[in-house]
């Protein structure tokens, strides 16, 4: 029987049944549910790793070690994992490493939309790209076979399209596997720069007995059809264009790296005109136009965004796209934090002095949005410590007196400690906050070093935070609760002042993790002079008209935040 | 509903339960033999922001996602949101409504005025349009939560799928506990639909 999954979930039990007994990753939209559903399993190890580079290096030594081992990234996780991802192709494995690098076009929930195909040539590592959810399942075992075969890791591209939507899979049988025995073998796994020079001659030997192996890869395939109308495509966007042209010959390509050179110009040559439909680069396309083929791709495609059947009809009909009028003047839904969020405690005090904000990348990362308005920049997982320092050596001490970088937990143990070490070593002298809400909440609620238990739930020693900022040489350390108003605003006001690195940890769960308290906040009519503080706070349960500001209560959670910060204490607990 | 591929787009507020109602949906199609694709959000929107899950089903189906002027039925948890996402609903498709408000950031800080008149806007719109309060239906068998199975079961009127499947899609997707009173709430979005 068929069974409805996502395509992360279908990648998780390919790899299952593919007899893979390492799995790692560092939590990132869209990928985080390939790791959870590879928990389920009690045969494979999996874990949350502190990031990328290091779940890519856990894989690595698994692999090497004899065991077959998956690594799971969002797009921009590879540019963490890159360093071992570069090498690794040199030494090559011993049991199957497969890397999935989860793409986001449309920027659905990411800071950039790179194309994650450029690493697969750059890295010289094979790369597949499954079209649904059946495809990603079959093509994972695929790719483990490839690793072995031609030893080498192997890359599967999803997109946030492919990784969250649900389509029909069947179960297969599961393999089971002895380790790979165990040898040493330093020439191959010891990259010296002489040992290097070998492998690097090997890895290209290994690229072009890939090509040959591509020209004859099963999910590499024609699809015949029109003769006058040919498409070259991969991925889901595959499905795209077989909706939008289903009378057109498709060349469908399962696997993007490398290319099967033989097949396209047989199909080329045969077709009279041929589009490639690729999202973002035009990387398929100016491969082929690198062989003298005439192909038609981004002079009529963006390259930037999702595609759809209806954009890839409307660029090739020359026609635009027909609907019902959008109804003009709706407000925007941006999304917001939650009610009771503890991050809102501190960017509302933040909001309040002006201060300059080096932001990082979370749920906090809305403390952007208005009514807040309350971050300068934000650029990527563990950036905003290093670049406050940055800004203190361009504009000075003084600028650094308003200066605050705002990083949470887990994207503090990410990448946030060796900039902070950088800051002690250095002379930096802002303030740092690191919004530690005992969760990788952002992606839904992961387990983190931090949270004291693993990925399956068993308790696991819990980082100390405090210990580990000491140990760095932190020395003007403070601990808040967020939802505090005073002692957010009086911690605050002293870090800030200090001529010293301050660091403060603001502690408070996720407010989805913590149980509501009985009753609700009510604001007081008769008190209430409408002045709007509250307002300011962006609490989804605070409502605001030109005549009066009130509490929905079934939305309200009970933090008591806006309570502490109105002016007249207009606001109550009732209920309760 | 007919055509080769039916196209059902359920539109809320990150958090409403759209994505617990689009997997129902789609188990209980399965059970009919055809062939379903359901595209979800995860992610930033989760976090209340504007949420749409995309379910086709049909003998053959390739896109996961519907495109604009193609939907059969668009089943809305909020009243703004039926507005904002009524450009993917076909000629003659019905939108069914669930007659609540939530008030996104920029009218919760004044910046921008929700609507007045959304359910008349709709109807201005299209002429199949459905509305019922389902937070109130949920509401009366004892959850609120509930209010997306109430809405499913407005919308199973429409589709030609036997109430076994759906008793049973609903079975195998909630937990345990929960199971009868989303039956109930299915029920009571069903006999209100039919009145």
């Amino acid at each position: 029987m068929k069974k409805l999954m996502l395509g992360n979930e279908a990648i998780a039990l390919g790899a299952y049944e593919a007899g893979v007994r390492v799995g790692s990753a560092y939590p990132g939209t869209p990928s985080t549910e390939i790791i959870e559903n590879l928990s389920i399993f009690d045969e494979v190890y999996t874990e949350w790793a502190p990031n990328e580079k290091v779940a890519l290096e856990v894989g690595i030594g698994a692999a090497i070690a004899g065991a077959r081992a998956l690594v799971a990234m969002k797009h921009v996780g590879v540019n963490v994992a890159a360093d071992p991802l570069f090498t690794v192709s040199y030494t090559g494995v011993n049991a199957g490493l497969v890397i999935i690098t989860a793409d986001d076009p449309a920027m659905h929930s990411s800071q950039n939309e790179q194309d994650n195909r450029g690493y697969a040539r750059m890295a010289k590592v094979p790369m597949l790209e499954p079209s649904d959810s059946q495809e990603a399942k079959d093509l994972i075992k695929q790719a483990f076979d490839i690793s072995e075969e031609f030893d080498t890791p192997v890359f599967i591209r999803i997109t946030t399209r492919l990784a969250h939507s649900q389509s029909l899979v069947s179960s297969g049988t599961v393999q089971r596997l002895e380790l790979k025995p165990y040898v040493k073998n330093p020439s191959k796994y010891v990259m010296l720069p002489a040992n290097a020079r070998a492998r690097h001659l090997q890895v290209d030997a290994r690229g072009k007995k890939l090509e040959t192996y591509s020209e004859n890869f099963p999910f590499n395939q024609v699809i015949d059809g029109d003769p006058s109308f040919g498409i070259i495509t991969s991925g889901v966007v595959y499905q795209y264009a077989r909706e939008a042209f289903p009378q057109a010959s498709f060349l469908k390509l399962g696997m993007t790296h490398p290319l099967p050179r033989k097949m396209i110009e047989d199909f080329v040559k045969t077709r009279q005109r041929v589009y490639v439909i690729e999202e973002l680069e035009p990387i398929i396309e100016q491969e082929i136009k690198s062989w003298g083929l005439n192909v038609v791709g981004k002079d009529i495609f963006p390259r930037t965004g999702e595609f759809s059947s209806e954009l890839i009809r409307s660029v090739i009909s020359g026609q635009p796209i027909v609907s019902r009028q959008p109804i003009s003047g709706l407000p925007g839904r941006p999304p917001v934090m939650c009610a009771g969020c503890p991050h809102r405690g501190v960017f509302f005090e933040l909001s309040r002095i002006k201060a300059t904000v080096s932001g990082d990348i979370g749920c906090y990362t809305l403390g952007a949005l208005p009514p807040l308005s309350s971050m300068d920049a934000c650029v990527c997982m563990g950036a905003s410590i290093g670049m406050a320092l940055g800004m203190e050596k361009a504009r000075g001490r003084e600028f650094a007196r308003r200066l605050v970088a705002v990083i949470g937990d887990s994207t503090f143990i990410h990448s946030g400690i060796t900039p902070l070490i950088d800051m002690v070593y250095n002379g930096g002298t802002s303030t740092i906050i690191i919004l530690d809400n005992s969760t990788t909440a952002m992606t839904g609620h992961q387990h983190h070093p931090g949270t004291g238990q693993r990925v399956s739930g068993e308790p696991a020693p819990r980082l100390d935070l405090e210990k580990l900022l000491r140990a760095i040489g932190i020395e003007d350390l403070h601990i808040i609760d967020p939802l505090d108003s005073k002692q957010t605003r009086k911690v605050l006001k002293e870090a800030m002042a200090s001529d010293k690195l301050s660091v403060i940890i603001s502690r408070r769960p996720c407010v989805l993790l913590t149980p509501a308290e009985e009753g609700y906040y009510e604001i007081d009519e008769q008190i209430c002079t409408n002045c709007k503080v509250c307002v300011r706070l962006g609490c989804p349960a605070i409502q605001s008209t030109d005549e009066k500001v009130m509490i929905n209560a079934p939305l309200c959670m009970t933090c008591d935040f806006c309570a502490q910060i109105c002016p007249i204490d207009a606001i109550q607990k009732r209920g309760s | 509903m007919s055509g080769p591929v039916t196209n059902i787009l359920i539109v809320g507020v990150g958090g409403q339960g759209t994505l617990l109602a689009s997997r129902v949906l789609a188990r209980a199609v399965i059970s009919t033999g055809a062939d379903v694709k359901v595209s979800e959000v995860h992610g930033m929107s989760q976090r209340g922001g504007s949420v749409v899950t995309q379910v086709r089903f049909g003998k053959e189906v390739f896109s996961p996602l519907i495109e604009t002027g193609a939907a059969d039925a668009i089943l809305a948890f909020e009243k703004l949101e039926a507005l904002r996402w009524l450009p993917y609903l076909k000629e003659g498709g019905r939108l069914i409504i669930n007659d609540l408000a939530i008030d996104p950031l920029p009218v919760l800080v004044g910046t921008a005025k929700y609507p007045e008149d959304c359910i008349d806007q709709a109807r201005a719109a299209t002429s199949k349009v459905d509305v019922l309060n389902a937070t109130d239906l949920a509401g009366a068998i004892g959850e609120q939560r509930a209010a997306n199975m109430v809405l499913l079961g407005a919308l199973s009127c429409y589709l030609d799928i036997a109430d076994q499947h759906w008793i049973a899609a609903i079975t195998e997707t909630v937990p345990a506990k929960a199971r009868e009173m989303n039956i109930k709430a299915f029920e009571a979005g069903r006999a209100a639909s039919k009145k």
